[in-house]
């Protein structure tokens, strides 16, 4: 049945550190590779070494430019964003109510969104109905593919326990990943969502995300044009060089400087720019 | 959204038949014999031939009938139970009208039901998307039915009734159009909200996460068509409800009542490639694009 369960047992997921996430797209290699290993259909390219190549993805990253407001101080420098999007696992998942088929699911016992590829028809209906572009159609496969949290993986006893968590997670050099049960209070990501002020994304559309994203904290202003007014007092930086470097400078300085028809300007053979 | 041609194929097409069925369902009219087969052929053609061209759009038409299974949650799946019960009901009506010029009016009352049901669910996909905030409003389902309506009206022959239909399909399509242009402002929903980002400043897409395009960006960003919005909105009221009043005013014939449908299928064409080609999926904003 496609109805949604009331309540799982756990809310597995992810958290996303914005703040620490450097935009390398590691997360979204090695979930291609997994998810075109492992689970389901392989995640297809199409053109994949023409002019216009396409694929399939689960894992994408954006990136996005905040520009702070001028609070009277001048303009303050823009802040880039990379911003990871996955399947949110949500708890009121409209993908899932719309499928005809029953395809979709969300697991009681984890709260996991999964496809059934051997029933999807592959209508798109619950791509539509997802506001975070989570699902992609495979236009290889006809199915509709999206992120498993790699159930392959997490419960998967033939892999050490280190690699008992997604793919994304695992591969993360940068620990912007996090992933773990959201139903326990003391979990990893509980106290991350709780001490960072974990968010929820489009928050107005009541899909009631499982997965939390870190907001990046805001980054320090360039204070040239606010001085402090206790500066004054301050005592002086040293505006005589002493010892050695004194002693360097004074020399240099009474070197004879080379004349101006002698720049070392033609000694450049730069670019015609 | 991408207009899909099947779609819209299916929409116009199986709109009208399930109309033109639910009038003949009612007994507007209730032909019998030769005349009784003609009327449910064009009604079947219609219906049948829209629910066919919708499957050429699913990945797995030979799964489709699996979709009969979650009617409790799906409106999809309760379209195609609607669509399969309305069509098998007046079927067996259409063999009392026909072979036997017997009129099962409660055969006949139940598939209207489950015809005009067919385009409501047909509607309510649309309508429950609220990631796509210009269909998510009561004239989805009013723009549907109406048409729906007046077309099986105008097919059906009943001119005293097709008039004022006309009329009212016309309002409720541009109450649609009205309502929608503002639809995605009011629902809140921004790149700030998208990436809850907003609180720390102005938010502007800065790179996509490919160069290349994706899935998404065929299927919930098409911004092609928008250019000739208004004039695309104008030839298709004027097709759809303005030229088939004129020819129903002009006098009764065949001749111009066909004129009248025609012109009212082609209004209706081009009204259902703008309701998805200007159909702005909340989706676009992560990429920049709406």
């Amino acid at each position: 049945m496609t109805n949604l369960p009331t309540t799982t047992a756990k809310k597995l997921g992810l958290v996303i550190d914005l703040d620490t996430c450097v935009g390398c797209h590691a997360c979204v290699i090695s979930c291609k590779g997994w998810n075109t290993e492992n689970y389901g259909v392989p995640l297809s390219d199409q053109d994949p070494f023409g002019e216009n190549p396409t694929g399939t993805f689960l894992n994408r990253v954006h990136s996005y430019e905040i520009q702070p407001p001028d609070l009277g101080l001048g303009a303050a420098p823009a802040q880039l964003v990379h911003f990871p999007k996955s399947c949110l696992h949500c708890e009121d998942a409209p993908c899932v109510t719309v499928c005809p088929t029953g395809a979709s699911y969300k697991r009681v016992e984890d709260g996991i969104v999964l496809v059934n590829e051997q029933d999807c028809i592959g209508c798109g209906l619950c791509a539509w109905a997802c506001p975070y572009g989570a699902r992609e159609m495979d236009a290889e496969a006809k199915v509709m593919k999206k992120c498993t949290l790699c159930v392959d993986r997490i419960y998967n006893e033939n892999l050490p326990e280190r690699d008992r968590e997604p793919a994304c997670v695992r591969t993360c050099p940068s620990n912007a990943r996090h992933f773990g049960d959201f139903a326990d209070p003391d979990s990893n990501v509980s106290i991350l969502t709780a001490e960072r002020s974990g968010m929820d994304l489009m928050p107005e559309m009541g899909t009631k995300p499982v997965n939390k994203y870190l907001p990046p904290r805001v980054k320090d202003r360039d204070h040239n044009q606010e001085i402090d007014i206790l500066s004054p007092l301050l005592a002086p930086v040293a505006t005589e060089t002493a010892g050695f470097l004194g002693w360097l400078d004074k020399a240099l300085d009474a070197m004879p400087s080379p004349s101006k028809s002698d720049s070392p300007k033609d000694s450049y053979k730069g670019g015609s720019n | 959204m991408h207009p899909a041609p099947s779609v819209i194929l299916f929409s116009t097409l199986s709109g009208l038949g399930f109309g033109l069925l639910a009038f003949l369902g009612i007994g507007l009219p209730a032909p019998t014999g030769w005349v009784a087969f003609v009327f449910f052929t064009i009604a079947y053609l219609l219906a049948v031939g829209g629910l066919i061209s919708s499957t050429f759009h699913l990945g797995h038409p030979e799964r489709a009938l699996k979709a009969f299974t979650q009617w409790r949650s799906s409106w999809l799946s309760r379209e195609a139970i609607c669509a399969v019960s309305a069509l098998i009901i007046m079927a067996i009506y259409g063999v009392g009208l026909v072979f036997f010029s017997t009129c099962w009016s409660f055969l006949g009352v139940i598939g209207a039901v489950f015809s005009i049901s067919t385009v409501f669910t047909t509607a309510m996909i649309y309508t429950q998307m609220k990631t796509i905030p210009r269909w998510h409003n009561v004239t989805t389902p009013a723009m549907f039915l109406s048409i729906c309506i007046a077309g099986g009206a105008l097919l059906a022959g009943q001119v005293s009734f097709a008039i004022p239909l006309l009329i009212l399909a016309g309002i409720a399509q541009i109450a649609h159009w009205v309502l929608g242009d503002t639809a995605l402002a009011k629902s809140g929903t921004t790149l700030a909200t998208a990436t809850g980002l907003g609180t720390g400043g102005q938010v502007r897409a800065f790179e996509p996460p490919h160069t290349g395009t994706n899935y998404l960006l065929k299927e919930f960003v098409y911004v092609i068509g928008r250019k000739h919005a208004l004039k695309l909105r104008v030839i298709a009221i004027v097709l759809m409800v303005g030229l088939p009043l004129l020819l129903l005013l002009m006098g009764h014939s065949h001749i111009l009542a066909g004129l009248a449908v025609i012109s009212h299928l082609i209004g209706v064409f081009a009204a259902r490639w703008l309701f998805f080609a200007q159909a702005e999926h909340v989706v676009g904003l992560y990429y920049g694009k709406l």
